[in-house]
């Protein structure tokens, strides 16, 4: 237990912090998460300012690039890869997003069908 | 100290197993999961509130359309503030770790400061669309959009108030096992809350001026 009272105030002690994913960063993991947002944002603006794309392909290239920025932030922001062993932070997200997709994807689906006009 | 020097080598190989007698710090730890499992219902509620947005968004009654009236300079700029503060908080948790309180504080304060002037800006944003005659009961596709728009808002804005009082604990109590898992929630919810962004970033504003 007298490891609890030097913990507390020790500069390190975050690295042993059960669950603590974010406890794992770097500057360097986060300046790449950084660069990699910022290139994810700017792609579609250019996209869409510049009337690169149109239609289908370009709600697909917008789509993607967020969705791609959404990883990116998982795992450079919020370290989900560098979770320890039973990854339930990881089986907690894959539920969620089942849950989420399954309203989005359920909600579009039965609404296209449902227009009047 | 040499105890806690022990610590941090044996850390790495094990982390995640084998901390059962960490008793106080579990706890932290549990708290921690505990925050997650609530973000991960707070995506289930901005779920809901895009499905009902992308299912009205064609339904202007008549009125002005979002094509018509945003002006993405301003969003834009929303966007890159969030995600700017975004890694400044992520900056203050590299401080906590390194044990410097001073950097801690000061990074979240930075984090704040951009979050203060990404709301003043959608605050500006909500405004004009108002005086342009797109208010929440003008159509379904404004309803939703208020609803969505604002719920994240409102979000952030509770998230400001919230890194503020962290930062008056910090300064009151130091780096201390619970204000480090406290530091690691917020940075989390802020985190999550500039992923939101970029869906409604998306989703909201440049598929419909596309």
């Amino acid at each position: 237990m007298a490891q609890h009272t030097n913990q507390g105030s020790h500069a390190h002690g975050a690295h042993d912090e059960h669950g603590a994913h974010e406890s794992h960063g770097s500057l360097k993991s986060y300046v790449i998460g950084f660069v990699l947002s910022l290139i994810l944002t700017a792609i579609p603006l250019i996209i869409v300012l510049n009337d690169v794309l149109e239609g289908t392909a370009a709600k697909v290239v917008l789509l993607g690039a967020a969705i791609l920025q959404f990883v990116v932030q998982l795992v450079y922001f919020m370290h989900l890869k560098e979770e320890g062993k039973p990854r339930w932070n990881f089986m907690v997200l894959i539920l969620g997003l089942i849950i989420v997709l399954t309203i989005v994807a359920g909600s579009i689906w039965i609404m296209t069908y449902n227009k009047v006009a | 100290m040499a105890k806690s020097g022990n610590h941090i080598v044996s850390a790495p190989s094990q982390h995640g197993g084998g901390h059962a007698h960490e008793g106080h710090h579990d706890l932290e730890g549990m708290r921690l999961m505990g925050f997650w499992i609530f973000l991960i219902t707070d995506c289930i509620l901005f779920g809901t509130l895009f499905a009902t947005y992308v299912v009205l968004s064609g339904n202007t009654a008549g009125g002005p359309t979002g094509a018509e009236l945003f002006e993405m300079p301003g969003v834009i700029a929303e966007t890159f503030i969030l995600l700017t503060s975004s890694f400044t908080s992520g900056l203050a948790v590299l401080a906590m770790n390194r044990g410097d309180r001073k950097g801690l504080i000061s990074w979240l304060a930075v984090t704040v400061v951009l979050g203060a002037a990404f709301i003043t800006l959608e605050v500006t944003e909500f405004v004009t669309l108002v005086h342009e005659g797109a208010t929440i009961s003008t159509s379904a596709h404004w309803s939703a959009f208020y609803t969505l728009v604002g719920t994240h808002g409102l979000h952030v804005s509770l998230g400001l108030v919230w890194m503020i009082a962290i930062m008056i604990q910090l300064g009151r109590h130091g780096i201390n096992s619970v204000t480090r898992r406290k530091v690691n929630v917020i940075s989390l919810y802020w985190h999550f809350l500039d992923v939101v962004w970029i869906f409604v970033f998306t989703i909201v504003y440049l598929l419909e001026v596309m």
